[in-house]
């Protein structure tokens, strides 16, 4: 995509008009995913209070926000550059490029201008090993994913999923100044999560994803296929969480919210393995939805857990890392 | 030379200038207290004293 194959007709069809009004101070924000943003605060925090090093609480502090705005930043330039499918989709038809409140240019502008900020603040004030990780997710985001792998393979969610999975290593890495295997452990756990958690939501998103011809697998392979990679996968993550409780970063909270969530997770996965078309339709995605709803559940609970077993670690009623 | 008191640009990129000050100012801290941390190595009573010390 060029800043030329937007236009202003396609921004016109779906922000309702063909002029670019005055961008506000929230529309910037909007830019850097917000949402996105919260879980990759989330998960950098954890990864750097799970380090098992103290770091001064302020550059603590710094680390985490340049973190957030290194995340942010690709944000930015992922809206850079699917501007023209962002139009086309109706859950992404509201964000500021296709809404027509700010320019192709701004976006990329201030998606470099904080790229170069947090890579260089995250240095400064920690170590340069995890601002060449922080600079290597963001490349890995916008490059690897968005510009050339999206478009082209069904296992777009799967690659996307590596780069919001840097986090907890980025902050681990700016205690340590290295990666672990319990860092490791962080990023494939959110790497494993991500295809049921994005296939669940393609499930009952479909006519986005067609119309925007993203090669999503629900396009390409089928519903049916869909289903099934939704609970190989969810096999595959329980696994890996359960082979967790067996490391450093398996405390007594970690092992029982694993359990649990893991056993409602893959009973989750199976009902909608089991399930076809006309039965999802009948109750509108209804085990989808709730599907999707755990998943986002899953992910902060079992970093939530990291935490608090970590904080039992500080005080002595569990075995440190 | 007069200038309007209150351009409508000024209206209109009202929360944008407020945000930026607000980020800018932000920036400033930031930078503050990551000198004071680092210069201090967290320990800021014992920087005075060491400095005092020097004197």
């Amino acid at each position: 995509m060029t800043d030329a194959s937007i236009t202003s007709s396609n921004l016109g069809t779906a922000g309702g008009s063909s002029v670019i009004s005055e961008a506000q101070f929230r529309d910037f924000y909007e830019l850097l995913k917000p949402r996105v943003m919260r879980l990759v605060v989330f998960t950098g925090l954890v990864g750097l209070i799970a380090a098992p090093a103290p770091i001064h609480p302020f550059v603590g502090f710094v680390a985490v926000l340049c973190i957030a705005i290194g995340g942010g930043a690709a944000g930015a330039l992922n809206m850079w550059w699917d501007a023209d499918i962002d139009a086309i989709m109706k859950r992404t038809s509201k964000r500021p490029i296709p809404a027509g409140k700010v320019t192709l240019q701004e976006a990329r502008g201030l998606g470099f201008a904080l790229s170069g900020f947090s890579v260089m603040m995250l240095g400064l004030a920690t170590n340069w090993f995890a601002a060449g990780l922080l600079a290597f997710t963001i490349f890995f985001y916008v490059v690897i994913y968005t510009i050339w792998l999206k478009r082209i393979t069904p296992q777009n969610i799967v690659i996307g999923g590596a780069a919001g999975a840097f986090p907890p290593m980025v902050g681990w890495a700016a205690v340590t100044g290295d990666v672990s295997f319990e860092s490791f452990l962080m990023f494939a756990l959110i790497f494993m999560w991500t295809p049921p958690h994005f296939w669940a939501l393609a499930l009952f998103t479909r006519s986005d994803y067609d119309n925007a011809s993203i090669p999503m697998l629900t396009v390409t392979h089928g519903r049916k296929s869909t289903r099934k990679h939704i609970l190989a996968y969810t096999v595959l993550l329980a696994a890996l969480a359960f082979g967790m409780c067996f490391t450093g970063l398996g405390g007594p909270v970690f092992i029982t919210t694993a359990i649990i969530l893991n056993a409602l997770f893959l009973k989750g996965a199976w009902t909608i393995w089991q399930r076809d078309e006309r039965q999802s339709e009948a109750d509108n995605f209804l085990a989808e939805r709730k599907f999707f709803k755990l998943s986002l559940l899953y992910l902060f609970v079992h970093f939530g857990a990291i935490v608090i077993d970590c904080g039992l670690a500080q005080v002595g009623l569990w075995g440190v890392l | 030379m007069n200038f309007r008191p209150e351009h409508e640009l000024h209206t209109r990129r009202f929360s944008r200038n407020i945000g930026l000050g607000l980020v800018l100012a932000a920036f400033v801290a930031l930078i503050f207290g990551l000198t004071v941390v680092k210069i201090t190595e967290g320990d800021v009573a014992r920087a005075i004293a060491g400095a005092s010390s020097n004197e």
